[in-house]
C-alpha cells in the first residue's frame, strides 16, 4: 500500500466583494455556501466563481456580532472558527423576537452553531437522526434517544441580518418553518423547507463557558429572562429525581436524630437523687428560706431534672430555687412559677395551669449538691392565723441524667428548614417552569391546565 | 489482495489497482478515466478539474469502521444548489466495497444493498414518505437533484457519463442512513449510518492550512 503523501488545504485565496470590494476572508475553507461581506452587507453566492450577488443589505442596518467572525475558540473539547453570523426572527401576536446564530466551523468535524437570545447560549448540532413524534397531556412531543421533548414553539423564522460564511444558502427577508421541543437542558429544532427538513439539537451553555473558551474580553451579558432550554436552578443533573434527594437525606438526618433521641433516652441514667416533702405557711414568721439535705450527682457534666408537685388549688405558688455545691460553693439560681386554677362557668367546668412543674439546667459537674428553696404565694388574708391559712404543700424531686429530648426535637425542626425552603424553592422552581412556559405557544406548563385570567400577575 | 497491474492506454503509465474487483479508475497520471474490460482498460474520458476540496479525506486515507479496516480508494463528487459533497469509495480487508459520504463534514458510511421490496419509482417519491428495510424504518428527508462533478480512483461500477443526478436521503430514529440512487435502473440503495468523524481513528488526512486535526 503507498503511503500517501500529505496533501495540505492551503487556506484559500481572499475574494474581493463583488459590491464594495473589500476583502472578504474565506474562513470555511471553501465549505460556505453563502458569504455576506462583512463591509457592506452584501450576500454573495460562494458556490458561484462568478461571485454572484445573492442580495444587498443597507449596512446600516448591520449588527455587531457578540463574538467577532474569525474568532477561534475551544468548546466541547474541540476548536472551533466563528465564520459566519445572523440575526433572525419571529413576530408573535404582533411583537417581534429576534435571536442570533454563530456558524462555528472546524474542517474535520464541520459545523456547530451557537444561538443567543436575551444572552441565553445553546451550543447546537446538527441531528443525522429524527425525533420519534409524539404526544402527552394533550401537547406534540418528541422523542430522540432517552429524552421526551415538550412541543414549545413553531414560528416562521425569518433572517433579518447575515455576516460571513453559511454552509447553506442564506438571504436577509427568507422564511422558514422552525418549530422547537424542549427537555432542558436540551431542545431539539426542525426547520422545514419544500425540500428538507432539517434537526439539531441545542443544550444549554453557561455564557462563561463561551467567553473563556474564545478568550472573549469582559465578563458575558448576564441572561435576562429565562428562556425556553435554561435548566431550572437547583436542577443540576438534567435527571428527574435528582430534587427528591435532599428531602431524602434530610429525611435520613432527622431519623438518624430520633434514633440517637431514642438511644440516649434508653442509656440516660435518670438516677433519682433526691426527693423530699415541704409545706410552706405563708403566715408562718421567720425564715422562709430551706436548704435541703445534700445529695451525690454522679459522673462528669450531666443535666439535672428538678420536679416540683404542688397540692395547689386555685392559687400559686413561686419557688426561688438555687442548686448550689457543697465542696465550691457555686450556685445556679433558677425561680419556677406554678398555679393551678380550675372552677366551673356557665356550666363549663375549666382548668389553667398546672400543679406540676419540672425543670432541666443542663451542664452541673458531679459532685455532692443541696437545694436552697424560698417559696413565696398569695399573702395571706389580713387577721387570718396560720392555722387557717392555706399552706402549700410540695415535693422536690432532683434527677441526674434524664434523656433531653428537647435538643433533638429542636434539631430535628432545624433540619427541616432547609427541607421547608427547599419545598419553597420547588414551588419557586414550579415558579420558573410558569415563566419557561409563558414564553411558550401554550402558555402553560405542560399538562397544567390553562390560567384563568384572574391568576395573571 | 491482488493487485492486477497495467498500462494506461492514453498515456503508457502504469495502473496499479489497489482493489481487484474495480471496474473503473482514473490515471493518476494523465487524468483519463479507464474502464476495464477484462485485462484491457478502454479510456472513456477524462476527469475534469476537481471543484475546491474542501473533505479532510483523500484518495489513501486509511480508517476503521465496525472494527474492520478499510483504505479510501475512490471518489465520486457530485453538487447541488447549495453545495458539494463527495462519496468515497472504501475497500475494507475482506474486500467488501463501501461508501464514505462527506457532506460538509456530516460523515455517513453505507453499503451497496438489495431492497427487500421495489423501491419507490423517482416519480413517486416524495419528502417524509415512509420506507422500511430490513426491519429499520426509515423516512424520506431529501430529495436532492444533485450534478455529477467528477470520479478519482477505483470504483466498482462505471461511473463517468452522468449529468443529473436524482437522490432520495433517508434517516431514521436511531442514527440509520440511506440514499437511493436513481442515476441507475433499477435504482440503487444504499444502507448504513451516520459516523462521528473521531469514530472513524481516520489517518492519511489532509492538512489544513492553520488547523491541526
Amino acid at each position: 500500500m503507498s503511503v500517501t503523501q500529505r496533501k495540505i488545504v492551503p487556506k484559500p485565496k481572499a475574494l474581493n466583494c463583488p459590491s464594495c470590494g473589500s476583502q472578504l476572508e474565506l474562513r470555511g475553507m471553501g465549505t460556505a455556501a453563502s458569504i455576506a461581506c462583512g463591509y457592506c452587507a452584501t450576500t454573495i453566492d460562494a458556490t458561484n466563481p462568478q461571485l454572484q450577488i445573492i442580495q444587498k443589505f443597507d449596512a446600516r442596518f448591520a449588527i455587531q456580532p457578540m463574538i467577532p467572525l474569525g474568532s477561534r475558540g475551544n468548546l466541547k473539547g474541540t476548536v472551533w472558527e466563528v465564520i459566519g453570523f445572523q440575526q433572525r426572527g419571529i413576530t408573535v401576536d404582533g411583537a417581534n423576537y429576534f435571536w442570533r446564530e454563530y456558524v462555528l466551523f472546524n474542517p474535520f468535524k464541520g459545523f456547530r452553531y451557537l444561538s443567543e437570545y436575551n444572552y441565553h447560549w445553546s451550543f447546537v448540532t446538527p441531528m443525522p437522526s429524527l425525533p420519534a413524534m409524539g404526544s402527552r397531556t394533550g401537547r406534540a412531543t418528541a422523542q430522540w434517544g432517552y429524552d421526551t421533548f415538550d412541543h414549545f414553539q413553531t414560528a416562521q423564522a425569518t433572517t433579518y441580518f447575515v455576516v460571513g460564511e453559511f454552509p447553506w444558502q442564506v438571504k436577509v427577508g427568507e422564511a422558514v418553518s422552525t418549530s422547537d421541543y424542549v427537555a432542558p437542558p436540551k431542545m431539539l429544532s426542525s426547520e422545514t423547507t419544500e425540500n428538507e427538513v432539517t434537526w439539531s439539537i441545542g443544550e444549554y451553555i453557561a455564557p462563561q463557558e463561551i467567553w473563556s473558551g474564545f478568550k472573549l474580553p469582559n465578563t458575558p451579558p448576564v441572561p435576562v429572562g429565562i428562556f425556553a432550554n435554561q435548566p431550572a436552578p437547583g436542577a443540576a443533573a438534567p435527571t428527574k429525581q435528582a430534587p427528591g434527594r435532599p428531602w431524602k437525606f434530610f429525611l435520613a438526618m432527622a431519623a438518624g436524630l430520633f434514633l440517637m433521641m431514642l438511644a440516649f433516652g434508653v442509656m440516660a441514667r435518670q438516677e433519682q437523687v433526691f426527693k423530699d416533702t415541704f409545706v410552706f405557711n405563708p403566715a408562718a414568721t421567720g425564715e422562709k428560706s430551706l436548704v435541703t439535705k445534700p445529695f451525690e450527682l454522679k459522673g462528669g457534666n450531666g443535666n439535672v431534672q428538678i420536679d416540683i408537685d404542688t397540692g395547689l388549688d386555685n392559687s400559686w405558688a413561686y419557688f426561688s430555687m438555687a442548686l448550689i455545691n457543697e465542696q465550691t460553693g457555686d450556685a445556679v439560681d433558677f425561680g419556677r412559677e406554678v398555679g393551678y386554677y380550675h372552677g366551673v362557668d356557665e356550666g363549663e367546668s375549666w382548668s389553667e395551669g398546672d400543679r406540676h412543674d419540672d425543670v432541666i439546667i443542663p451542664g452541673i459537674p458531679g459532685g455532692r449538691y443541696y437545694l436552697r428553696i424560698e417559696p413565696d404565694t398569695d399573702p395571706p388574708t389580713p387577721g387570718a392565723s396560720a392555722i387557717n391559712t392555706r399552706s402549700v404543700t410540695y415535693t422536690v424531686t432532683v434527677t441526674r441524667d434524664v434523656p433531653f429530648y428537647f435538643r433533638y426535637i429542636f434539631g430535628i425542626f432545624l433540619l427541616f428548614i432547609p427541607v421547608i425552603f427547599m419545598g419553597r424553592k420547588s414551588f419557586s422552581g414550579s415558579n420558573f417552569e410558569s415563566q419557561r412556559w409563558s414564553e411558550s405557544d401554550h402558555g402553560t406548563v405542560p399538562g397544567m391546565l390553562p390560567q384563568s385570567d384572574d391568576d395573571e400577575e | 489482495m491482488s493487485q492486477p497491474s497495467a498500462i494506461c492506454p492514453n498515456c503508457g503509465a502504469p495502473i496499479v489497482f489497489r482493489w481487484s474487483s474495480a471496474i473503473q479508475t482514473t490515471c493518476e497520471y494523465c487524468k483519463s478515466i479507464l474502464v476495464r474490460h477484462d485485462v484491457n482498460l478502454e479510456k472513456v474520458g477524462v476527469v475534469a478539474d476537481l471543484p475546491p476540496d474542501i473533505s479532510p479525506i483523500q484518495i489513501g486515507t486509511e480508517g476503521v469502521y465496525n472494527n474492520a479496516a478499510f483504505q479510501v480508494i475512490g471518489r465520486i463528487i457530485y453538487s447541488h444548489d447549495v453545495g458539494a459533497w463527495n462519496e468515497w469509495h472504501l475497500m475494507f480487508g475482506n474486500g467488501a466495497s463501501g461508501w464514505l459520504s462527506d457532506a460538509q463534514a456530516e460523515y455517513a458510511i453505507s453499503f451497496l444493498s438489495q431492497p427487500e421490496s421495489p423501491l419507490p419509482p423517482p416519480d413517486q417519491i416524495y419528502r417524509g414518505m415512509e420506507y422500511k428495510q430490513q426491519g429499520v424504518d426509515l423516512w424520506v428527508t431529501t430529495l436532492t437533484e444533485a450534478n455529477y462533478e467528477g470520479v478519482e480512483g477505483e470504483l466498482p461500477f462505471q461511473y463517468w457519463d452522468k449529468e443529473r443526478c436524482r437522490f432520495a436521503d433517508l434517516r431514521s430514529r436511531d442514527g440509520r442512513f440511506g440514499t437511493i440512487d436513481y442515476t441507475e435502473n433499477p435504482p440503487l440503495l444504499f444502507l448504513g449510518e451516520f459516523v462521528e468523524f473521531e469514530s472513524l481513528r481516520l489517518t492519511y488526512l489532509k492538512d489544513f492550512e492553520g488547523w491541526t486535526a
